[in-house]
Parts: structure tokens; C-alpha cells; sequence
């Protein structure tokens, strides 16, 4: 191995310009001659639009233009889509309403755009926002996940009666609502995964430059995948020919899901900028980004599990209200079904599952993919449900996931719910993660905090999840209207350095430093001569992006395969070069070598060969500079226990997270320091979810958690110092061997911390988040 | 932000001067309340007259029992300082705790109890403590002078110089953090002078109040088991997303006998 290689945890080195503050995020850039763009915004969540006077704005001192949904309508702009089609029990696609990128005759939750305002300064813009007059017919907000479809409330769009976007029944019904006839036991549990706002530290910008000497539009955007944004707003939204448009995701202060979907703040500013014919920025201030930055999770459910006498899962029968919002997110309707539904097994060989996802339009942000997308949403119900169910039977939490597990010799394992496990051992991680979190010493820790006046409990949560987000034909099957292959390109330069393009983004997960060592291993070539390019689509081919930890179990893997290519061609130049036959050249720590002898030269020199062929091989074409393309032939399965141990103060009802362990199999390791940084962030994020997060609308519609004075993000101090270790497993689909871990953290924690104080307490479950109050409510009726 | 005319003063008479002068004027001091709601356009003041100018307005002292500190002293300031960790240490750590670094370093005694958030730190101190709130014009005991929410008994061109402390036998301040601003929720500051046991709230009510039925019930003893029978009038509480009043009457019960149990320790 390379000093820098696969399994060195190498300092990550974007973070030189990070911490230093010399990032260059969308915000940072300026342009001779920019414009700002600001937004009028809708203050009610559901009206008619009936007027719009945009005369005294347009006066205004410096501002240039005021446009509205009819000038967007006027040059066929728009509108904004869905990219995955889910078919209804009726069967027909989902209701999919129009999505203007600014209001045609009507708002549909507090933020939505209803105009926007370009001045030469912000503060003019501002101020000519205000004078924008507007005539809104108010009616009534429709907000509550589980009453939305029920037919009690206002119906939003024509084309979705009584705000139903889908009703999608999944599995056979019948052999389920059998084996539930026949079950020893039936447990059931009634559960919310509550909404969140995404939250990455930078505000969503954008930045619009026109050449009208080209005809190009570039955008720079905080984006996770620049080549998608492109097509979308070229192919669906009209904003100018593919190449014409030059997306470019400079740094990216996070996003977490949030920066996936186009966004019509990002439409409207490409398409201004060519209008007024002047560069336009846009950047997000806190509150704008609480409310029109897609949300995530927000569903209310009932999951049941029937069992024999021995605690087997004979059947489960799940039912899911889904609230997608007042409009379709670019990918809304695909999380809560194929990337929830499908995650329904877990890590369990429940034989039969039936499943009915209701997804409802409410006067509410969009509500899109949000790390772990769907998968926090499954495990959550399955998790909490496990336990219920060893509750009911008698036994002992990690007793009922023993016997349920699929078994290690059965995989690849297909389950009842389309997913094929290729991988795993679920028995492993579980007891490394027993052991780690000394699940035998829990009873005396628990008697312990009793004289203390505190209520210890523990819970378990094994999760596993579907990422690596490709397989094409797969998505395409289920309706997916893009391949999800990733790309790359390895280029080296005359001089032996090397630069690869990945069709991935980076935008906090540290790809410029893993994808380095796995060029510095695979070329032995030194790190600091390796630079890795991402987000530009002027300088990568194509690619899909960053999202559902798919990087480096795809991108990382096209990288792999470029560096292959770049191999096979260097040993032709060097069997040249040395004399020798191709077949006796060993390509090993950067030296092409004839075996057996000392006769070698480096990769260095094979590339300069390769530039300056003045002796090279006949039929080779110069240059080295490789591209490849994968698409894998299925989902990558990181899976893994983690176990949470809580105290409550059952006086203030206050959880303090005394213990926190995770066994998590990944398969392996590339950067072991980025991967454990991974985790952390991962179950920073679940304890969040599942302590402080909570998107609260009122029932009128406005958005009640509209900054941090209301909206609790996890801080340090809510968090303990965590024990992660792991139990990997080696998936035979994946050349690198390799599976993701952005988003394991999010998905298994939520449910371990609930457990936990279910456990503490003696209830039978708790909502998320839980507050204080809830928890002090809950120790309260139990007591 | 809409546009305003800045001015920095270089002493008391010349802001109280500003301020009369300007139509609608407002001081600054930190600006950590002030400047984001000017940001977020909820303030427009015509003038914003800066404090931070007027040395005299900041710094620590203490005169015998009584330990005075300048309106513009900053809450960094107040946790750091040697001569408060001595007399009331309760009131350094209380500072200590308001907002984070940044906060801190900028947001000041004054500026916090002019503004008299109803879930701020500082005025169950001064309720607590008895302090004496000093102005330009006179001297205000504490109790009379938070009034509301968001309001005291500060006239338009009044201006905070100071606040005196007397110093306690023992005192202590027990906070429920607002899980998201990390105001407080509730706060108790619970203080013993040789003229008996006083209490202030903060948090629970439109506006920090001496917890009377608290102290009775404690009958000059620190005893919190005292405090178990007391009955807090629910209606009177706020209730918010965060704590229902309910639960606000029970954490107001829970920090009293925490902060006695502190100052018995
Ligand atoms: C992120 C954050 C967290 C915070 N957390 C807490 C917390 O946990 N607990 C807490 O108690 N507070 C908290 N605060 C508030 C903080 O303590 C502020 O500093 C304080 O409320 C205002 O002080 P300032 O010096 O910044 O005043 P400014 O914002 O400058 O002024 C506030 C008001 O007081 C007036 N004023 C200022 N000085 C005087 C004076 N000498 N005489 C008369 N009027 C004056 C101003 O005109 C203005 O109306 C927080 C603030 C922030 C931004």
C-alpha cells in the first residue's frame, strides 16, 4: 500500500482552503456589472393571486426589472418537474401538478414565488420587493400530514382531488392479511417521522452570467450535481440548449440532499440574466431558506408485524401518509416509495410484507430527499416496531433481531420488497456492537442512575440501507426518468502530475482527498501531484453527482476503472520503450518493469512517452488521458447495529446521551478518518432528528420554526463522545469493494435514541422529536 | 436594513442630546438584539446613537457590599471578572452562560435589561439580587423597573449608566436552555441577604418577576423541599411551542429547588 493510499487516513486536503476561509462558495463570486436578484414572496399559504402591481417597484431607484409568472409563461420557461413517475392504484402516474417557477394565479405555501426584482444593489432590490402590491384571495391552508386526503380539507390543485398525489399499494396483500389471521401475536404501533428543514450551513446562492457574444448562459449555483441541474434546466425547463449552458457547483458549504433539485430561484436567474442582459446574483438569506428549501421526511404511519410463538416475523403491514407539499420537488415522489418501501425487510427475513404509501399535497415547502432519503423513514418504523415487538413477546431487544436476522450464508438474499442484499453479516456487527456498548453492564449502570434519580435506558437500532445510488436500468424500471451510471476521467499532464474529472460533487464529504489516494494507490503517483476536479460542467464529461452515498461506490469506481485503462495502455509504451514484449511488462507502485529483470520505467516517464512520442508504439494513440464510465448491476447495502444509551432527568424530562456505539459494515475503508467523520456528522444528524428537529407549521399555514430561535439544531454538547467501530463484509458487485456511509448515521440513529428512552421510561413509544416536555409527559404517565 | 444616520457619542449628555434631537432614535449599545432586527427590517429608527464610545458607561466596581457595573460592560466582561466571580459568582456564571462567544464579546448589561426580553438572563438577577437599575436621571429599584414585555420604566431619552448589586451570602441561578435559542425556557436566580431569602423568574411570564409565593413558602429557610407544596398559577405562564404552561409552572418549581439545593451546597 502507498503511503497514501486505500486505507490511510490522510488529512483531508480541501480542508487547507476551508478552515483558512479561502473557499470559493457561489456567494464569494462577483462579476463586473452584477445585478441582485430578490424574490417577493408568498406571506399566506394557500390564495389566489389576484393582482399583481409591479408599476411603483419598477420605478424604483435602480432596479431594472420586475418579472412575473407571465413573463417566465411568455418566453415557455417552466415549469419546474418531477423526474420519477409513481403509478397509482388507479393506474394512472401520480397527480402531478403544474410547477411554475413564479406563481400563475395562485400560492401555495408561505414562500412561494410570486415575483422577482433585479436592482444594480441588493438594497434596492429590496426595496423595490416591497413595493410590489399584491391582491391575494385567502383560503384555507391544508397542513396536517394525516387529515390532508382524507377529504375534510380544501382541495389545492385541480388535478389531484382530495390532494392525493399517489396511492401506491405494494406486495401481496392477500398472503399478508392471511398470515396476520394466522399469527401467534400481532404487534402495532402507530408513528410519525417528523419533518425537517435540511439545513446545510451556506444558504442555496446563484449567480447568472449571459454572453451575448456566445449565446451562453453560465450559472453558478450551490448545486450537488451540476450536470443534472444542466439537463434539467435545458431539457424540461427550456432555459437554453445543453451547450449553451455551463453549470458550475463551486465549493458548497453542505447540502445534505437540499442542493439536489432545481429550484426556481435558480430557473428564474439563468433566465434574467439574459433578459436584462446582466449578470444576476441571488443568494438565500436564513429565512428564505427555511421556507422554499425542499424539507424532508414528514410522514405519519401504522406498521404492524405478525409473529409465531417463538418471536418470527411471519408478515408485515405497513401504512404510510407521505406529505410531499404544496408542489412536486424534482424527486419528491421517489422517497416515500421506492427509496422507502423497498427498505421495509431491513436486516430481517419477514417473509411477507404489504405495504400502501398514501403521498398528499399540503400548503407546505416541497418536501424532497433529505439525507438518507426514505431510508430514515423505514428504519424508524422497522426499528421502533422490533421493539415493540420483543416488548410484547417477552424477549429481549437484541434476542428477537437474533432470530429474525437473515441468516450470513444467505446472502445475496432477496427480499419480499425488490431489494437484493449482496452482503452482509448482521449477526457480526450486532454482537461487536453488544459488546462495545458493554450491553451486559447496562443493568447495573441503569440501577446506578436509579439512586441518582435518573432513568437509564438502552436501545439497539440494525439498519441497513439501499445507496451507492445507480443501477440505471433498475431506476429506469422503476420510473426514473435518468441513468445513474457516474463517470470519470484520469488526465495526466506532460510532466507526470495527474488531474482526474469526477461527474460526482464534493461539497463537505472530502472526494478531493479519497479520490486522490485511490489514484496515488492504483498509479503511484504522490498525492500532492494528484488534483481532483468536480462541478464544473465545462471541464467534466457528464455525471450524475453526489447524493445517496453514491461517489465513491460509483464515481470512485469509473475512477478505478480509468486508471485501469491508463495501465493498459502505459504498459504498450513502456514495452516499447524498454524493448520488451507488452505481455512481460508488471505494472506495480508506479513502475512499469519487465519481469524478471531491472529493466523499468516510471509512470512519469510512460507519460511523457505518451505526449512526446518520438519513439512510441505503432497504432498507439498519443496522449494519456483515460476515460471510464459505471454503472453497477445493483444498490450497495451498508447495514450495521448502533446502540444508544440515555439518561432522563424525569424531573425537566431533559435525555442526556451518556453512551453512543456503532458498529457499521461499509466494506472498506478508502480514508478511515473521513469515513468515522461521516459517522459522527451521520448520527449528529439522527440525534437530531430524533431529539430537536421539527418543522412546525400552524394551521394557517405559516411556518412556526422559521429560524434557529425556534428551529433546535444538535450542538455539541447534545451529543457524546462516540465509540465506532466496524464489521465489514465484502460486496462482490462492487470492484472496490467499497460501500457508502454519508447517510448510515442519519438512518440508524433515530431509532436507537428513541428505544432508548422508550426503554428508560417503560412506554411504549415516544414521537419524535423528543422534547423535554414530551419526554417529562411521558415519565410522568408512566410512573 | 433601511437606511438611518449613525452617530457615536462621546459622552452620557451628548447621547441623551442625540436621542432628543432625532426623531425617532434609538442607542446602541451591542447591537446584538438591535442590529438583526434592523436586518430583518422590523426597526427602522431614523438615528442609531452608539454607546461604545462612552468610556465611563463601562467597567467593574466594587465598594463594600455593593458591586456596580456599567451599562456597557460586556457580558464577556461580567463572566471574566475577578471582582464579580468573588462577590456573586452566581452573576458571573450567569453571564457566562448568555449566548454564545460572539454574543458575549458584543451584547451588554444594559442592552439586555433595557430590552427586557421576557426569556432573558440578567433581569431575574437583578430581581433576584435586589439591584438598583442607575440612569441618567435616577435610580430605579429593579422590581419597578422591568414593567413588560419588552418594556421598562426607561422613558424615551433615558439612559442605563448602571446597575449596583449588593452583594449576597449566597446565591445561585438554575436555567432550562431553550433547546433551539438556548434563551431561557425558565430561570430562577435565588439569592440570600442578610435581609432574608429573595427570588427572581424569569422565562415563565410575559416579563421577569420576584417569585413571591416561592419565598414565602421558604420562610427565610433554604430548604427546597419547601418549595414542593407551592401552587403557581398556570394561566399565568407563557406557552409556546417549546414548553406548555403547564410544564413551564413545574420547571419554574424544579430550577427554584435546584438553585437552593445550590446554595445549601
Ligand atoms: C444568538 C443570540 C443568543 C442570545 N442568547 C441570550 C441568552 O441566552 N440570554 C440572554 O439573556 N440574552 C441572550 N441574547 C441577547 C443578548 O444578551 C443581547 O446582547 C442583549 O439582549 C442586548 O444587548 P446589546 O448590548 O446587544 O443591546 P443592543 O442590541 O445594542 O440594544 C438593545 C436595546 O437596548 C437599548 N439600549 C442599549 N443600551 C442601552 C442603555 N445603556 N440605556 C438605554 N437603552 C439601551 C437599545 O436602544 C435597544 O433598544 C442573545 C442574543 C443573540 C443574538
Amino acid at each position: 500500500m502507498a503511503d497514501n493510499g486505500i486505507g490511510a487516513s490522510v488529512r483531508r486536503k480541501e480542508d487547507n482552503r476551508f478552515l483558512l476561509g479561502k473557499g470559493n462558495y457561489t456567494d464569494d463570486i462577483n462579476v463586473a456589472g452584477q445585478t441582485y436578484a430578490v424574490f417577493v414572496r408568498s406571506p399566506h399559504a394557500h390564495a389566489t393571486l389576484d393582482s399583481i402591481d409591479t408599476s411603483a417597484a419598477q420605478a424604483a431607484p435602480g432596479v431594472l426589472a420586475v418579472f412575473t409568472g407571465d413573463d417566465l409563461a411568455a418566453d415557455g420557461i417552466g415549469p419546474l418537474i418531477c423526474g420519477v413517475t409513481v403509478t397509482s392504484d388507479d393506474g394512472e402516474p401520480h397527480r402531478a401538478p403544474m410547477h411554475p417557477a413564479l406563481a400563475q394565479g395562485k400560492v401555495n405555501y408561505v414562500g412561494d414565488h410570486v415575483a422577482v426584482v433585479i436592482a444594480e444593489s441588493l438594497a434596492q432590490a429590496r426595496d423595490g420587493a416591497e413595493l410590489v402590491q399584491v391582491d391575494y384571495g385567502v383560503l384555507p391552508a391544508v397542513t396536517d400530514t394525516a387529515t390532508a386526503a382524507d377529504g375534510s380539507q380544501q382541495q389545492i390543485h385541480e388535478v389531484a382531488p382530495d390532494n392525493m398525489c399517489f396511492n401506491w399499494p405494494f406486495g401481496d396483500k392477500e398472503a399478508v392479511d392471511a398470515a396476520f389471521d394466522a399469527a401467534h401475536k400481532v404487534s402495532t404501533l402507530d408513528l410519525i417521522n417528523n419533518r425537517m428543514v435540511t439545513n446545510p450551513m451556506e444558504p442555496r446562492a446563484a449567480l447568472g452570467e449571459y454572453n451575448s457574444g456566445s449565446e451562453e448562459i453560465t450559472l453558478h449555483l450551490t448545486t450537488q450535481n451540476p450536470h443534472v441541474h444542466r439537463l434539467v434546466l435545458s431539457a424540461f425547463n427550456q432555459l437554453a440548449p445543453e451547450h449553451k449552458l455551463r453549470v458550475v457547483g463551486p465549493d458548497v458549504g453542505g447540502g445534505f440532499g437540499a442542493k439536489i433539485f432545481v429550484y426556481a430561484e435558480e430557473l428564474v436567474v439563468g433566465w434574467a440574466c439574459r433578459k436584462v442582459n446582466r449578470p444576476v446574483k441571488w443568494t438565500a438569506d436564513r429565512t428564505e431558506a427555511f421556507l422554499a428549501d425542499a424539507h424532508g421526511r414528514d410522514h405519519v404511519a401504522t406498521a404492524e408485524m405478525a409473529m409465531d410463538e417463538n418471536g418470527k416475523f411471519l408478515a408485515m403491514r405497513v401504512n404510510t401518509r407521505a406529505n410531499l407539499g404544496a408542489y412536486l420537488s424534482t424527486f419528491g415522489t421517489m422517497v416515500p416509495s421506492y427509496l422507502y418501501a423497498f427498505l421495509l425487510a431491513g436486516q430481517y427475513a419477514t417473509p411477507l410484507i404489504y405495504s400502501e404509501v398514501k403521498a398528499v399535497f399540503t400548503n407546505t415547502a416541497p418536501v424532497d430527499a433529505s439525507r438518507g432519503a426514505g431510508r430514515p423513514e423505514a428504519t424508524f418504523l422497522l426499528e421502533r416496531l422490533v421493539d415493540v415487538c420483543a416488548a410484547d413477546m417477552g424477549l429481549d431487544p437484541a434476542e428477537i433481531r437474533r432470530r429474525n436476522f437473515i441468516p450470513t450464508d444467505a446472502f445475496p438474499y432477496q427480499t419480499p420488497v425488490v431489494q437484493c442484499y449482496d452482503s452482509g453479516d448482521y449477526h457480526a456487527a450486532l454482537e461487536k456492537a453488544l459488546s462495545l456498548a458493554d450491553y451486559e453492564g447496562f443493568a447495573a449502570r441503569a440501577e446506578e442512575a436509579r439512586s441518582r434519580g435518573k432513568r437509564r435506558g438502552i436501545g439497539l437500532s440494525s439498519y441497513v440501507e439501499a445507496c451507492g445510488i445507480a443501477p440505471s436500468a433498475a431506476v429506469g424500471q422503476l420510473g426514473g426518468g435518468v441513468g445513474l451510471w457516474e463517470s470519470a476521467q484520469v488526465r495526466f499532464n506532460p510532466t507526470g502530475n495527474v488531474q482526474v474529472f469526477t461527474g460526482t460533487h464534493s461539497h463537505g464529504q472530502g472526494h478531493e482527498t479519497t479520490f486522490a489516494q485511490l489514484v496515488c494507490d492504483q498509479l503511484g503517483v504522490p498525492i500532492e501531484n494528484i488534483e481532483v476536479i468536480h462541478g464544473d460542467t465545462a471541464k467534466t464529461q457528464f455525471g450524475m453527482g453526489t447524493y445517496g452515498s453514491r461517489s465513491l461506490a460509483v464515481g470512485g469506481v469509473a475512477i478505478a476503472k480509468a486508471c485501469d485503462k491508463l495501465i493498459a495502455k502505459g504498459k504498450k509504451i513502456a514495452a516499447h520503450a524498454l524493448e520488451a514484449a507488452e505481455g512481460d511488462i508488471e505494472f506495480a507502485d508506479g513502475s512499469f518493469a519487465v519481469a524478471g529483470t531491472d529493466k523499468a520505467m516510471s509512470i512519469g516517464e510512460v507519460a511523457f512517452n505518451a505526449y512526446v512520442p518520438h519513439s512510441y508504439p505503432e497504432g498507439v494513440e498519443p496522449g494519456f488521458d483515460e476515460n471510464a464510465f459505471f454503472d453497477p448491476l445493483n444498490f450497495s447495502f451498508p447495514a450495521g447495529t448502533h446502540i444508544c444509551e440515555v439518561e432522563v432527568d424525569p424531573d425537566t424530562g431533559v435525555v442526556d446521551i451518556v453512551r453512543y456505539s456503532a458498529v457499521d459494515d461499509f466494506g472498506k475503508l478508502i480514508n478511515p478518518m473521513i469515513v468515522e467523520g461521516q459517522v459522527h456528522g451521520g448520527i449528529a444528524h439522527g440525534v437530531g432528528q430524533a431529539l430537536l428537529e421539527c418543522a412546525r407549521y400552524g394551521d394557517d399555514g405559516q411556518l412556526l420554526t422559521a429560524s434557529y430561535m425556534d428551529y433546535a439544531m444538535p450542538r455539541a454538547d447534545n451529543l457524546p463522545s462516540f465509540d465506532v467501530d466496524y464489521a465489514p463484509t465484502d460486496p462482490p458487485d462492487n470492484p472496490l469493494g467499497v460501500k457508502g456511509c454519508g447517510e448510515a448515521g442519519a438512518i440508524g440513529a433515530p431509532p436507537a435514541v428513541i428505544n432508548a428512552i422508550v426503554n428508560a421510561l417503560g412506554v411504549k413509544h415516544i414521537d419524535m422529536p423528543a422534547t423535554p416536555e414530551n419526554v417529562w409527559r411521558a415519565a410522568k404517565s408512566a410512573a | 436594513m433601511y437606511n438611518f444616520s449613525y452617530q457615536k457619542a462621546a459622552s452620557v449628555d451628548e447621547a441623551v442630546a442625540a436621542m432628543q434631537a432625532a426623531e425617532d432614535g434609538k442607542f446602541v449599545a451591542g447591537g446584538q438584539t438591535m442590529l438583526p432586527t434592523m436586518k430583518h427590517r422590523l426597526a427602522s429608527p431614523s438615528d442609531v446613537i452608539d454607546l461604545g464610545g462612552i468610556a465611563d458607561l463601562a467597567g467593574i466596581a466594587v465598594d463594600g457590599d455593593t458591586v456596580t457595573i456599567g451599562a456597557m460592560t460586556t457580558h464577556a466582561a461580567v463572566a471574566a471578572s475577578a471582582e464579580v466571580g468573588e462577590t456573586i459568582p452566581a452573576l458571573a456564571a450567569l453571564a457566562g452562560n448568555i449566548g454564545d462567544p460572539a454574543v458575549r464579546n458584543r451584547g451588554t448589561l444594559g442592552g439586555s435589561i433595557a430590552n427586557n426580553d421576557p426569556a432573558a438572563d440578567y433581569p431575574a438577577a437583578l430581581i433576584g439580587l435586589g439591584a438598583t437599575v442607575k440612569t441618567n436621571r435616577r435610580e430605579i429599584a429593579a422590581e419597578d423597573f422591568f414593567t413588560g414585555m419588552f418594556e421598562t420604566a426607561l422613558a424615551e431619552d433615558e439612559l442605563i449608566t448602571a446597575v449596583s448589586f449588593p452583594k449576597p451570602e449566597v446565591a445561585a441561578y438554575m436555567k432550562f436552555d431553550n433547546p433551539a435559542s438556548r434563551y431561557a425556557i425558565v430561570g430562577v436566580f435565588v439569592a440570600k441577604t442578610g435581609a432574608g431569602i429573595r427570588i427572581g423568574v424569569t422565562g415563565a411570564t410575559t416579563c421577569a418577576h420576584r417569585g413571591k409565593r416561592l419565598e414565602q413558602a421558604l420562610g427565610g429557610e433554604l430548604n427546597a423541599a419547601a418549595i414542593d407544596g407551592v401552587d403557581l398559577p398556570v394561566d399565568k405562564m407563557n406557552a409556546d411551542m417549546h414548553a406548555s404552561a403547564e410544564y413551564r409552572a413545574h420547571l419554574v418549581k424544579v430550577m427554584t429547588k435546584r438553585a437552593i439545593e445550590a446554595c445549601a451546597a
